[in-house]
């Protein structure tokens, strides 16, 4: 490197200049994230208050707390795990672990892309096709966790097929020669080196099965619901949906309200992202091989 | 006795490589035969045969015949898992399941689907002490199998075989990660295990093919080039390149 | 009892296949009922109709032109604002920065890449709308311009995230023959690493272009939604409107099987049909990217 500097002076104020270029438009990057979550949380942090968290709006929307929104939020969030984190694990221990190489293997794969890349609103129009009005599921929780479910499974089946490929394969190897059968080896010895991954991956995509609006808005969410759902066939408020609602339908909204529930849709889905980081972290220190 | 009866095995990998190319040869039980030879000359293929772990690999064309006992292990309808419960295998690295050096041991049985608490306990002790280990790590069986040392964790990996009580072992360079100590206990081991199991092992020098062998077998680039006593290979090898490799002209 | 347990092994490994084939089920699912529902449009609709200027559905008139080009405009801006960041960032991370500063950013493009797209709607609405306003004296702040800009935070931790393993991939030993042969690690950065991890690179550009082009909420709300044909330059900084938007916002209110519903999924349909050509050229331009990079080094 001294080298360079010495015979090449222009080169090297170049570098100088370009790593800084590169320092800034990463700076330019991350702080208005940071700063959006600062303004967010002093903007939002005074309506917070347990009055907030747990009553229903009331005068329109202008008093009151977002209790059904919070609790819509949790039952489609849960009703999306139950579908979604069953399938989507056993779909990654299948192209992990049993999968061979071949055409129908890659047609998977290209279905799983495809999953992942279609549009969330397109998402919501199948939800309503197929949930909502073919199998008469109505505008119903069990509905929206359905379409959410489905958008999320390419999440889930990727970072479960990524987190089992991580272990080693000697232990395959190993405890097949030890008789195992191929479930017992993956039940007894792959899933659990795994477990951390899958963990992480499944909080991943539920996050942003919390955070969606749009797959939901034909499928389950309703404007306004003076108490809470009573069972999976009835819609219910949500956070994303409720924000959308507070902030463009509704003339003359109090501010405080708003920034309120941005921050608390904000620590519901960022608590989980923080989950995941930590189960990565302390699963990446625990490793033994 | 004869163990294994092999007749004009050939072994191809999906990748074309032609791993093994017609070997015949037999395996006597309660004897150690040891196969050595270059690097990818076929031991590695030859061993996972025996056991049919080459199941788990691209393996794209295997014929002859391979018995064991008199019957034919490359039958696709044979049970393969009580196959390998009897026929085990300890690998060139020591790999502990990430689990309790305890489990470790009773992993095959427990797989096996043996719960009696009693039995397994009995079976951990027995395969330790075989692998005279037992007094090493009696007290700490419940700790993980990587809180020991590397020629530890390789007997840990032998005792786990014996656990199964099989008929055969099979080791394939076993003492290549190991320092000299754990590697003359490893041998010793062997020699006294033999009374009771039939032994194969691919060695990971002349020199200890030498001293363990009963039988050898020389493999080169995929073929058995030579195979007789362990006294007779190593005084007085027939083949030219036998000789060449022995006395270190190439390797 | 080993019987039984060898047939409780079948029955599980079964019923994993059959989860590991649900994938291709509901792409299958999401076409079929995406064109049951949409495709009588085409029979429904004027062809003449379907491919006007004008997008006035309570009096018939169903032209998406201008709900496709608006689509355009907003991702086309929202992927030239991401690029420079996104790449730049990506090659910051992996080039220059220091472990400790890495293991710092990347959480953070994670948080980004986890905040809910209404949430920066919302930010949008209270913060870029009345600053675009005033600050480019236009008549509302409500236009493509804010929604490109929305657009691209959201499309940037895709393109960072996937560039950055598309750089990470590119051998070392890339990067010391550059050095060797007396070029700064700039140089090497911009004559090496960067063209050696082209295609990934591409790869992540494409992805980030799919991920604007199906956001839905945050465009809806600061875009404005006006369905103009936008032509000129300026266009840019009015009111415009998305695909996504159209069927978010028009869908809670038809009446299903109306030809306006119709309609609503024949859009669907083409934004199907766009993320599946974009996600399948991306996915096949990195494999083959990578069998070409497996090759030399093995």
């Amino acid at each position: 490197m001294s080298t360079n500097s010495q015979n090449n002076p222009k080169g090297k104020i170049a570098e100088i200049m370009g790593f800084n270029l590169l320092r800034l438009v990463t700076l330019l990057t991350v702080l208005p994230i940071l700063g959006l979550i600062v303004f967010i949380i002093i903007k939002g942090a005074p309506a917070l208050s347990i009055e907030f968290l747990t009553t229903p709006p009331s005068n329109g929307m202008r008093d009151g707390g977002i209790l059904p929104a919070i609790i819509g939020t949790l039952y489609l969030t849960l009703g999306t795990a139950i579908f979604s984190v069953p399938l989507g694990v056993a779909a990654g221990i299948y192209i992990s672990e049993y999968a061979e190489d071949n055409r129908l293997t890659r047609l998977i794969r290209i279905a799983i892309i495809n999953l992942a890349g279609i549009p969330s609103v397109v998402y919501g129009l199948f939800g309503l096709g197929l949930f909502v009005l073919f199998l008469k599921f109505g505008t119903s929780i069990l509905s929206a966790s359905l379409t959410l479910s489905i958008m999320t499974l390419p999440v889930i089946i990727s970072t479960t097929e990524e987190a089992l490929r991580s272990v080693p394969n000697s232990f395959r190897v190993v405890s097949t020669s030890l008789g195992a059968s191929r479930w017992q080896t993956i039940w007894k010895i792959v899933l659990p080196q795994g477990l951390p991954g899958i963990i992480t991956g499944i909080i991943l995509g539920l996050e942003r099965a919390a955070g969606e609006t749009a797959p939901i808005l034909f499928t389950g969410a309703t404007f306004f619901l003076p108490q809470l759902p009573h069972s999976p066939l009835d819609a219910t408020m949500a956070l994303p949906y409720h924000i959308f609602v507070i902030s463009t339908q509704i003339p003359g909204m109090p501010v405080k309200i708003q920034y309120g529930t941005v921050l608390v849709l904000l620590i519901f889905v960022l608590g989980m992202n923080l989950i995941a980081t930590l189960i990565r972290s302390r699963a990446r220190s625990k490793r033994q091989w | 006795m004869k163990k294994f009866s092999i007749q004009d095995l050939n072994v191809r990998y999906s990748d074309d490589n032609e791993s093994l190319r017609k070997v015949s040869m037999e395996i006597d039980s309660n004897a150690i035969t040891v196969l050595f030879g270059p690097a990818g000359g076929g031991k590695s293929t030859f061993l996972r045969v025996l056991n049919r772990l080459n199941d788990l690999a691209d393996v794209k064309e295997m014929t002859g015949q391979v018995l064991f006992n008199g019957i034919d292990i490359l039958d696709p309808k044979l049970d393969v898992i009580d196959l390998r419960r009897k026929i085990g295998m300890v690998f060139s690295r020591p790999v502990p399941l990430p689990l309790s050096i305890y489990e470790n041991v009773a992993y095959g049985l427990m797989m096996a689907g043996e719960r009696s608490k009693k039995k397994l306990d009995n079976a951990v002790e027995s395969a330790l002490r075989q692998a005279v280990l037992w007094d090493e790590v009696y007290d700490r069986l419940t700790s993980s199998a990587y809180a020991i040392s590397g020629g530890q964790q390789q007997r840990i990996c032998l005792a786990r075989v014996l656990a199964l009580e099989p008929e055969v072992i099979m080791l394939d360079e076993p003492t290549s990660a190991l320092d000299p100590v754990s590697t003359s206990k490893i041998e010793s081991l062997l020699t006294e295990l033999k009374e009771k199991y039939t032994i194969i092992l691919a060695p990971h020098n002349v020199q200890q093919a030498a001293r363990m062998a009963d039988y050898a077998a020389f493999f080169l680039m995929g073929e058995l080039i030579e195979f007789s006593s362990g006294k007779d290979m190593f005084l007085k090898p027939i083949d030219k390149r036998t000789q060449d490799y022995i006395t270190g002209r190439f390797g | 009892m080993r019987q039984e347990k060898r047939k409780s092994d079948i029955i599980i490994s079964s019923v994993i296949k059959v989860c590991g084939y649900s994938s291709i089920l509901f792409v299958g699912l999401i076409l079929i009922f995406l064109l049951r529902e949409g495709l009588p449009a085409l029979k429904d609709v004027a062809f003449s109709t379907l491919f006007s200027v004008r997008w006035y559905p309570i009096e018939g008139y169903f032209g998406i032109l201008p709900l496709i080009l608006g689509t355009l405009l907003v991702t086309i801006s929202a992927t030239l604002i991401a690029l420079p960041f996104g790449i730049g960032t990506a090659l910051y991370m992996s080039e220059v920065a220091p472990r400790w500063i890495k293991e710092v950013l990347k959480p953070v493009v994670e948080i980004l890449a986890g905040i809910p797209s209404v949430v920066l709607g919302f930010i949008g609405i209270l913060v870029l709308v009345p600053f675009f306003r005033k600050f480019l004296d236009l008549p509302t702040g409500l236009t493509a311009f804010t929604g490109a800009i929305l657009l691209g935070l959201i499309s940037i931790p895709t393109i960072v995230s996937v560039a950055e393993d598309a750089l990470n991939n590119v051998p070392p030993a890339y990067r010391q023959a550059g050095l060797a042969l007396g070029a700064t690690r700039w140089q090497t950065i911009w004559g090496v690493t960067l063209p050696a991890a082209k295609t990934g690179v591409l790869t992540a550009v494409m992805l980030g272009i799919g991920r604007s082009l199906g956001e839905t909420m945050a465009v809806m709300m600061v875009t404005g939604n006006a369905p103009v044909l936008p032509t000129q330059i300026y266009a840019l900084f009015r009111p415009v409107r998305t695909m996504t938007a159209t069927i978010a916002s028009e869908m809670g209110e038809v009446a299903t099987g109306s030809q306006h519903y119709q309609v609503l999924f024949l859009i669907g349909i083409l934004l199907f049909v766009f993320s599946l050509v974009i996600n399948i050229v991306a996915s096949a331009v990195s494999t083959r990217q990578r069998k070409r990079s497996e090759r030399v080094l093995s």
